[in-house]
């Protein structure tokens, strides 16, 4: 009885559904915050619901809800997850817990109307993992563009008109391409179904074409070097909650598009174009973090550093194909897409702890001018703790969660070429270099100026949002067992199917 | 020889239609000044009891009848039900404009009965002459109502440009009609599709006639390089004018396509393929890029429109059933989103105050959230966002060219979309980042407030739930 109990629609609806019903309340009204962290601790419960339930020994689809939805086409409400899907949705829920809670007190104008945006993102996000019809997925994915458009142009910063449509049409443009892939591949398939898209041959060509459909799509959402100009922009002028949703899932929806369409649809030309994707994916490593170096604005700072460790994400998916090239047992490759997923996991907690510490100083400050602090440990301990924690976690600390996924894609890059892992490596200096150098200077040495000396430490509700997500980075950075385990049929199962040629 | 009885049945919602028509006018002349009233409370009542009419024979056997000129059949059906339905609302919308604007005339009613019943006539004729009869009748109607404001400059100049050149393409269209005679022999559609599946005609002669057949059409329909007067026409008209020009009549001149190219001319599919492709193509492009430059929200939405012809268009170059149907999806919900859009310039507006600048709408969120979000939707619809209905209209057209393989147009189709979607973008950006400059409240009456929401609400509706619509239209070409 409890295997036909529709729990992922209930995991998507009920965010949406909730949503709009704090919408309809009306601004101003004081139940719109417990409402909302209501409806997103509902959510995140039955998620871990799905964690509970969920069969780590297959590879196989599970909750599969098959609904005919547009019927004169072929179009189902087809949903099911797999050991990708489940820790991105956990992800999702959780982060939505605590976007209501860092939003409490913080967003005065237009509170219900915030608080709906993000519940009906979430919502949007977990089935955007979740949809295995491919015209579902796209629904889902350009549908989530509309809230998080108008949260950054209502709530932002400045300039936050032209962040935002640059970030809509940005993304807009990649995604058609993907529409248009997967049209040709209903055409090809004769369904719209993913998993059948999995199974069909295709030439070379085809899957050449359809392979840069992909990766413009999810290029840009990852964002790869050279499409990642949104991101900063976006990032310096989303609300805190924005950035934090930005920086946790949306990116995460391009890795996990890489994952679902690119690799085991397009695999020869996945293999073919790999040196591609690498490329890519070192120069954002390498470059980005230089670039990130010399940032004078603290989101901008995380934003770099965000497109930097993403580079380590489609790097671990790319460099199977040189360690099968190398070895024929392909354990590496297994360590690569294992150590990618994590990063993408332990980067969801630790970018949005940052973006939260940053919007911490904000809120007191009204600046993210680093030169505008200095010293904040003297009027902040506590929160200077956790800055601390978080900034060594995001430089790739061992003990925390960066560094689990950081070092095994390193380590699997030693098995494809010694190079790669050299310049991957770079990233630990680099990261180290960037992320210490911030908390000198905005944490540390003397008060700079007044307006630290007048700083209040965090209260109780930053003080539980900072410390749960602590908690969490501390954990999988400790024992990521629980993680590799319920994605690793998944993985061994994607890596069969990279590995057999479609042609 | 037999004297065939025709059978009156197939045309009882056209005769019902006319007759009201007739009795309208009456009341109109003779009822003085309460006429108005009485004309609009009974041309809604021919609306409904026409739509009532339709609804019952839906799915009924259908056929020729009138000695062949005259057609009911599933596509007759649907399109002329949407279009008595969505005139409801048109009549409800303008209504109110024409209250505040001191042109509450009898004649209004007149006259959009009887375009009503030329839109319907052109649904169901099945010889080019009737469709001619069908067309005139509505766009003489159209021609009228737009010069109906005649102390207004503007107005009467969009009246005589949309009189000019459409009666250029009425032109266009009966040569290319004449010269498809001269081929076939024949003005009947059936009998002309049957004659052309034989080989041996001169190919030149026919692609020249059909040239002028698809000009026609293209004007009709506003695809550039046609699209001249659209512009103009949509800026100049009064808004109510404007509303009803650009929603049904789109539908009408859609159904007219699909008679003459795809039923009549079917077997030339390769000739007009390539023709449709160049319109297409040209107006995506023009409509999308132009419309950004747009400060005044009507020649907006008027560019936007062009755009959304040359989507129509792709539908049908494919040729295939499933592109018609997909087509017809796309004309159905541009004319339902049409609808709202300028339903909601209407609603915005006041006397002395057109509401028709992009700029008035700035801060509406802050001034009234639920309009706001009703425009929201629309506008996202109209770019072709999921979940609204316009992405699916975008998704069906795209799909059925690239089942035929010209991925190179959808490309251009999709590239073309991101572009359009910048000024929809832009709209939502002065509605909901920008500070309120004026604050006036909204007029409107209750009724016009509740069709409008349900208007905009349909949009999403139709956006979550688009299975029943679409079926609908892939059943008419099955």
């Amino acid at each position: 009885m409890f295997a036909d109990f529709p729990l992922l629609s209930l995991i998507i609806w009920l965010p949406v559904i909730g949503g709009v019903g704090v919408l309809l309340n009306g601004d101003n009204n004081p139940w719109a915050r417990p409402l909302s962290l209501l409806i997103s601790v509902l959510t995140l419960l039955a998620a871990l619901g799905l964690y509970i339930g969920f069969d780590t020994t297959t590879h196989q689809m599970q909750f599969v809800e098959m609904a005919p939805w547009i019927s004169s086409y072929n179009i189902n409400y087809y949903l099911g997850i797999d050991g990708f899907s489940l820790p991105l949705i956990i992800l999702t829920a959780f982060s939505t817990v605590i976007v209501v809670i860092a939003g409490w007190q913080v967003i005065e104008h237009r509170t219900s109307q915030y608080m709906a945006a993000f519940l009906i993102m979430e919502g949007l996000m977990i089935a955007v993992f979740a949809a295995l019809d491919a015209i579902l997925f796209y629904v889902f994915f350009e549908a989530m563009l509309i809230p998080l458009f108008l949260v950054i142009g209502i709530w932002g910063g400045p300039n936050r008109v032209y962040a935002t449509i640059k970030f809509f049409l940005y993304t807009l443009f990649g995604s058609v391409f993907l529409l248009l892939a997967l049209l040709y591949l209903h055409h090809v398939a004769g369904s719209f179904s993913i998993l059948d898209y999995q199974q069909v041959s295709l030439s070379l060509q085809e899957q050449t074409w359809l392979f840069f459909a992909f990766l413009i799509a999810f290029a840009v959402k990852v964002p790869m070097w050279p499409v990642h100009t949104w991101l900063p922009d976006a990032h310096v002028e989303a609300p805190t909650g924005g950035s934090v949703i930005l920086a946790a899932i949306t990116l995460k929806i391009g890795g996990y598009g890489l994952l679902r369409f690119a690799l085991p649809i397009a695999p020869d030309a996945s293999m073919a174009m790999d040196y591609f994707v690498i490329s890519l994916s070192l120069i954002a490593v390498v470059y980005i973090g230089f670039v990130a170096l010399v940032q004078s604005d603290l989101k901008k700072l995380i934003a770099y550093s965000s497109i930097a460790h993403m580079g380590f994400v489609t790097l671990g998916f790319f460099i199977v194909f040189r360690i099968f090239a190398q070895s024929a047992t392909g354990s590496g490759a297994v360590l690569a897409v294992e150590g990618a997923m994590i990063q993408m996991i332990s980067h969801g907690f630790i970018a949005a702890a940052m973006f939260l510490c940053v919007g911490v100083l904000y809120d007191r400050m009204h600046t993210r001018e680093i030169a505008a602090y200095g010293g904040v440990v003297n009027t902040m301990p506590v929160f200077a703790g956790f800055a601390v924690f978080f900034a060594m976690a995001n430089a790739g600390l061992p003990g925390t969660s960066g560094f689990v996924g950081e070092f095994m894609v390193i380590l699997a890059a030693f098995q494809a070429n010694f190079w790669f892992a050299f310049l991957a490596a770079t990233t630990l200096i680099l990261g180290a270099a960037y992320t210490l150098w911030m908390v000198k200077r905005v944490i540390f040495g003397e008060v700079a100026n007044d307006n630290v000396a007048q700083l209040t430490d965090i209260n109780n509700r930053e003080f539980i949002m900072l410390a749960s997500l602590a908690l969490i980075v501390l954990v999988i950075g400790l024992y990521p067992a629980p993680i590799t385990e319920v994605m690793h049929a998944s993985v061994e199962h994607l890596l069969t199917q990279v590995s057999q040629s479609k042609l | 020889m037999m004297f065939e009885v025709s059978n009156m049945s197939f045309a009882l919602p056209e005769m019902f239609m006319l007759a009201m028509a007739c009795v309208i006018l009456l009341v109109t002349a003779f009822l003085g000044k309460k006429a108005s009233s009485y004309a609009y409370g009974l041309s809604q009542l021919t609306m409904i009891v026409t739509a009532i009419l339709i609804y019952q024979s839906v799915g009924e056997n259908g056929g020729l009848t009138f000695d062949g000129t005259y057609i009911k059949d599933a596509f007759s059906d649907v399109l002329k039900l949407s279009i008595c339905l969505m005139n409801i609302a048109v009549l409800l919308y303008s209504t109110h404009y024409l209250k505040t604007r001191n042109l509450y005339k009898g004649e209004y009613y007149v006259l959009a009965v009887f375009a009503t019943l030329g839109m319907m006539i052109m649904v169901s004729a099945y010889h080019f002459l009737t469709l001619y009869l069908g067309l005139e009748l509505m766009s003489l109607c159209l021609y009228s109502m737009v010069a109906m404001q005649r102390d207004s400059k503007v107005a009467t100049e969009a009246a005589m440009k949309y009189f000019v050149l459409g009666a250029l393409a009425s032109g266009m269209l009966l040569y290319g009609m004449s010269i498809i005679y001269g081929i076939t022999g024949s003005l009947d559609i059936a009998t002309i599709s049957v004659l052309l599946q034989a080989s041996g005609w001169n190919d030149t002669v026919l692609s020249f006639g059909l040239v002028f057949l698809v000009i026609g059409i293209g004007f009709k329909l506003g695809a550039v390089p046609f699209h001249m007067w659209l512009p103009d026409v949509y800026h100049g008209a009064p808004t109510a004018m404007t509303l009803f020009i650009a929603t049904t009549p789109k539908i009408a001149a859609f159904a007219m396509m699909i008679r003459i190219l795809a039923e009549g001319l079917g077997d030339l599919h390769q000739h007009w393929q390539g023709m449709l492709i160049m319109l297409s193509v040209l107006s995506m492009i023009v409509g999308n890029v132009v419309a950004i430059a747009q400060t005044n929200l009507k020649r907006m939405l008027a560019y936007s429109t062009i755009s959304h012809v040359g989507f129509i268009l792709l539908g049908i170059l494919s040729g295939s059933q499933e592109g018609y149907a997909a087509s017809m999806f796309y004309a159905l919900v541009y004319a339902v989103m049409s609808l709202g859009a300028f339903g909601m310039i209407i609603l915005m507006s006041r006397q002395g105050f057109e509401a028709d600048n992009i700029d008035d709408y700035k801060g509406l969120s802050e001034r009234n959230p639920w309009y706001a979000l009703m425009m929201l939707i629309l506008m996202f619809s109209m770019a072709g966002i999921p979940p609204m209905v316009g992405f699916y209209a975008k998704l069906s057209v795209i799909k059925s060219v690239v089942d035929i393989n010209l991925i190179a147009i959808a490309v251009v189709a999709v590239m073309m979309s991101v572009i359009g979607a910048f000024y929809y973008l832009r709209m939502i950006k002065v509605m909901y980042f920008d500070k309120p400059v004026h604050a006036h409240a909204i007029e409107a009456p209750a009724d016009m407030r509740i069709f409008l929401s349900a208007n905009a609400l349909a949009v999403l509706a139709l956006g979550l739930f688009p299975g029943s619509l679409m079926a609908v239209c892939a059943i008419v070409f099955s």
